[in-house]
């Protein structure tokens, strides 16, 4: 079971999702973005990081790196894809995921733990949590903000797996540290095998770093991942 | 081949916050200006591009707008020819 983790220029967490998907008991590899076979991989993880500088807007030409049109065929074909923070950027612009992530409505860049509530079960991120549980995940992003030309749809489907709230899993105005639409930090898509975050479950993944609470994720990740029927 | 220069302006599409022009707007009210109404920020981008002729070149940037340039989920796009 080998998940392949994606690297762009200027990536930067890679190393961090390959620890943390390693305490999950998952083998994982890196690979550059001008890779063009993923036919082995099955799961694939887009990192964190800022991807080609972040230039013109971020993701936008992430989506155009030659590794992306095969990740796009194994989103088609149900294999486990996740995006984290960049990664979530990434798959939105290449249309993967729906949506659009913005600057932060109070154009600070935000580097602190926040709280998650788990709106949905029913995804690669969310499977081994329980509905309403609450995770304390760090978030580190300037566009970080979710929002969508139709929300509605996005809602409608229970796509929103992930929603910011305070430690006591209330959703409240000042809980949404970046003003996001609905709150929204997490969604997956309409086929359910694809999910992209904001926060970083990865820098939550031993209590050395301040909680663990990131490893329900990854190991909901894994799990996905091992299920995988080739 | 002719070479022919644009001006894209990207705006944020409607009924979407922008915190800059909201910010900038409070601004000005303080600095005096009462009378400012909504305020947004874009971009603008130059470009020349070498095609046959300028309705080539045009329906190129369209489509350079589309695919990299704008996000048609958040932005929406005005190109203008500079002669």
């Amino acid at each position: 079971m080998t998940i392949a983790v994606v690297v762009f220029p200027g990536t930067n967490c890679e190393h961090d999702i390959v620890h943390a998907l390693d305490l999950a008991g998952a083998d994982s590899e890196l690979v550059w973005h001008t890779e063009t076979d993923l036919a082995w991989a099955l799961g694939v993880v887009l990192p964190g990081g800022f991807a080609h500088g972040d230039y013109v807007r971020t993701g936008a030409i992430a989506r155009f790196s030659p590794v992306m049109a095969e990740v796009e065929r194994l989103a088609a074909s149900g294999i486990p894809i996740l995006g984290i923070c960049n990664g979530f950027q990434i798959l939105c612009e290449a249309g993967i995921l729906p949506g659009a992530l913005v600057a932060n409505r109070d154009l600070k860049f935000i580097c602190k733990p926040v709280y998650l509530r788990v709106e949905s079960t029913d995804s690669i991120l969310t499977s081994a949590a329980t509905i309403g549980q609450v995770l304390k995940i760090p978030l580190n992003s300037y566009e970080g903000q979710f929002v969508a030309d139709d929300i509605d749809a996005i809602e409608d489907a229970d796509e929103v797996i992930l929603r910011y709230c305070d430690p006591d899993g209330e959703i409240r105005e000042h809980s949404n540290p970046n003003g996001s639409t609905n709150a929204i930090a997490g969604i997956t898509n309409a086929a359910r095998n694809v999910a992209g975050l904001m926060p970083h479950p990865e820098r939550a993944s031993e209590t050395i770093l301040g909680s663990n609470d990131g490893m329900v994720m990854i190991e909901s990740f894994v799990e996905s991942v091992r299920r995988v029927r080739v | 081949m002719t070479t022919h220069a644009f001006e894209i302006t990207i705006t944020r599409k409607e009924g979407l916050s922008d915190p800059e022009g909201t910010t900038a707007k409070k601004a000005l009210h303080d600095l005096g200006y009462g009378g400012v109404g909504d305020v947004s920020f874009g971009r603008i981008i130059a470009i020349e591009v070498e095609a046959k002729n300028l309705a080539t070149a045009r329906s190129q940037v369209e489509e350079m707008c589309m695919r990299l340039l704008a996000n048609p989920v958040i932005e929406a796009f005005a190109i203008e020819a500079v002669t």
